[in-house]
């Protein structure tokens, strides 16, 4: 338990730097961010919504940077992230709201499903190292080197282009379908969901199997593997005993994986059109809406966090180790 | 006194004969077919950025007036709907790509050198701060805070290659850095480190000429990942257009375009399958030298990549009866040496 309020006490450290990285980035950087943003988009901006940003950034307000600071804390406490402004005058919360659960269920489902096979091929091919199966590995890392936007891509191309098995963009069909929990419309999710799920499947997978065997291989050789061969218990057992701890390394590199997940799913989305988190970042960054972008990079660490959160918590339940140092 | 890695690696090994340990002195690093692979890719995209915006036809912003975009005699890989030659972007492209991946996996580097051994040599509470930032930079995810800043910067600044390298770096030293502060701690102790403390040298000397030669094999993995990493943050900022693509000519920059151009509905695979092949070579060279580099790291890998054949002539079991070991104890010193002579290298002795 103290292991895990420890780790609950850095998350919070650390979202309190990336909060305060949010806060200070535009000040850091020359020049006035809100005449900026006015000149870019050319008189565009409506005037409430350049007030807005005007209090939302704290300039022309007469306070130091440290009250900014505050007010910042302030707004944010109470839930305001400031005003879009490409779709002026929605909320970014609200805009972010709407998008944000279709981006934790793609890559929440596509991360559980790729750890497990990821983990399930490493151990395997270990357990028979020397085989044919080893070629794996090499196919394996070129889909590593491979960036998910282009494993979208040719996905893309192939199987709803070509062959058009799946829709080519979209989360859910608007027509027919009613949103909410029924029957007709999850499984027009599903349909929807199954390429851009297979591409972040198929790009984060070789990373776990790597890993995954590497580690076993390692493991393989320890003194407990070859006495618990030496007792001739079948195989099944020792394979058991050895992914037991040959898996730990996987579950604490989940944080480093995790941040490449998150980046290539936000590509992957961009590519099929999905209405998650990555397409409104990708608007906001065509339409210059800073507030939103910044919103999102919030929001996305938070998950981020919890989602790491939830890997030592696993992690505590496997290791004995770490419940006994508390 | 400095002992290296490739001296440990030389180190005889019970049982083997001398002349195969000087066959193991000349090169250990292209005896893997991996890894001979990864450095001819390399070397060809080294190549190319060297001499591609020599070899360009076309300026690769030049807008002129076209009735197609398909590809022909002069325009081999078509233009964009402002006419400009993709060919021309491709090839000029590679420079940018290359600058600032390698740039930012330096800079990277130098930082993790100087924050991880640090940690790890000093210990007590710099080694509790240094940590705590190298995990606040781990778990921070790093596309989203580099669009914030990105998006922030102004719009000249997207071709300037060592600014961009710089801020990629920033968010891509602390894996490397944790990675060498776990080596550290584990070589700080040794003796011949404990002797040049002992002997009063400084610090900094300790750690550039005692510490950092050991981990040497380390760092390269880790700056090749490093690279790895900046390839595709690069590539995705590019992507994303977040960096200005009517100034940045990277490869991601031609994908944005052919997003943008709606390439891949109207079946103009021309435009955006090159770039992208290119950025799945490049990484897939890099990661196949990082792959080699983890089988000299850790010896076990290797014995463990033995094909059938030359595990059969080493005298291991074909079939694995008994679950892990098919490689056993015994045999693994003199298989080893047949399928790659390179020595066994028991990093924690």
């Amino acid at each position: 338990m103290v292991v895990l309020l420890r780790r609950l006490g850095f998350y919070v450290v650390t979202a309190v730097i990336a909060i305060t990285l949010d806060f200070f980035i535009p000040h850091m950087i020359p020049g006035n961010p809100v005449e900026a943003v006015i000149n870019s988009h050319a008189g565009a901006i409506p005037p409430q919504a350049a007030e807005s940003l005007y209090a939302q950034f704290g300039i022309n307000v007469h306070e130091g940077l440290w009250g900014q600071y505050l007010r910042y804390w302030d707004n944010l406490l109470h839930g305001n992230l400031g005003l879009s402004i490409s779709q002026y005058p929605a909320q970014v919360t609200t805009v972010i709201h709407s998008a944000i659960f279709w981006t934790i269920l793609l890559v929440g489902a596509a991360t559980v499903v790729s750890f497990v096979l990821g983990t399930t091929i490493g151990t395997v091919v270990a357990w028979r190292r020397g085989s044919w199966l080893e070629s794996v590995l090499p196919v394996s890392t070129f889909f590593q080197a491979m960036p998910y936007f282009f494993l979208a891509t040719l996905l893309l191309l192939f199987f709803a282009q070509d062959l058009q098995w799946f829709p080519n963009h979209g989360g859910y069909e608007f027509e027919n379908t009613t949103i909410g929990f029924n029957g007709p419309f999850l499984a027009d999710a599903l349909h929807h969901a199954i390429l851009p799920g297979v591409t972040i499947i198929g790009a984060s997978l070789a990373g776990w199997i790597i890993g995954m065997r590497n580690m076993m291989v390692t493991v393989a050789d320890e003194d407990y593997v070859l006495l618990a061969e030496a007792e001739v218990l079948p195989p099944r057992k020792v394979i058991w005993y050895a992914a037991r701890n040959a898996i730990l390394p996987s579950v604490s590199s989940f944080a480093l994986a995790l941040s490449f997940v998150v980046t290539g799913s936000l590509l992957t989305e961009i590519v099929f059109s999905y209405p998650g988190i990555g397409d409104v970042l990708y608007q906001a960054v065509l339409g210059e809406d800073y507030p939103l972008i910044q919103g999102i990079f919030l929001i996305i660490t938070f998950v981020v966090l919890a989602a790491n959160l939830l890997a030592d918590v696993v992690y505590v339940f496997l290791d004995p180790r770490t419940r006994q140092e508390a | 006194m400095v002992t290296t890695v490739v001296d440990l690696a030389n180190a005889p090994v019970e049982g083997e004969a001398p002349e195969v340990t000087r066959k193991r002195r000349v090169a250990w690093l292209p005896r893997s077919p991996k890894m001979i692979v990864g450095l001819v890719l390399l070397g060809l995209f080294v190549i190319l950025a060297i001499i591609g915006p020599w070899l360009a036809p076309y300026d690769p912003g030049k807008i002129v007036v076209s009735t197609t975009q398909d590809p022909s005699a002069h325009h081999w890989l078509g233009q964009t709907q402002l006419g400009q030659d993709i060919w021309s972007q491709l090839l000029v492209g590679a420079r940018p790509t290359m600058v600032v991946s390698f740039l930012a996996g330096a800079i990277a580097t130098i930082l993790s050198i100087v924050i991880g051994i640090t940690a790890g040599y000093v210990g007590g509470w710099v080694d509790d701060v240094l940590s705590m930032i190298a995990n606040v930079f781990l778990v921070l995810p790093a596309l989203p805070l580099l669009i914030v800043v990105g998006s922030f910067l102004p719009k000249g600044d997207s071709a300037n290659d060592l600014l961009v390298g710089g801020v990629i770096a920033l968010t891509g030293w602390a894996w490397g850095a944790r990675v060498l502060r776990a080596q550290s701690l584990s070589l700080r102790n040794r003796d011949f480190v404990e002797a040049a403390r002992i002997s009063g040298e400084r610090t900094w000397r300790i750690i550039m000429s005692e510490m950092v030669p050991n981990l040497v094999a380390i760092l390269a993995a880790s700056f090749l990942f490093t690279v790895l990493y900046a390839i595709g943050t690069y590539v995705a900022l590019g992507f994303l257009g977040v960096l200005n693509p009517a100034v940045n000519w990277s490869w991601g920059s031609i994908l944005f375009d052919a997003t943008q151009g709606q390439a891949v509905v109207s079946g103009q695979w021309w435009w955006y399958v090159p770039p992208g092949l290119c950025i799945a070579l490049l990484g897939t060279s890099l990661a196949l030298i990082n792959f080699g580099i983890d089988e000299f790291i850790n010896p076990r890998l290797r014995a463990a990549g033995l094909s059938r054949k030359v595990a059969q002539r080493a005298g291991v079991p074909r079939t694995p009866q008994l679950g892990f070991t098919p490689v056993t104890r015994r045999n693994r010193a003199a298989s080893t040496t047949i399928a790659e002579p390179a020595a066994i290298v028991e990093v924690d002795r």
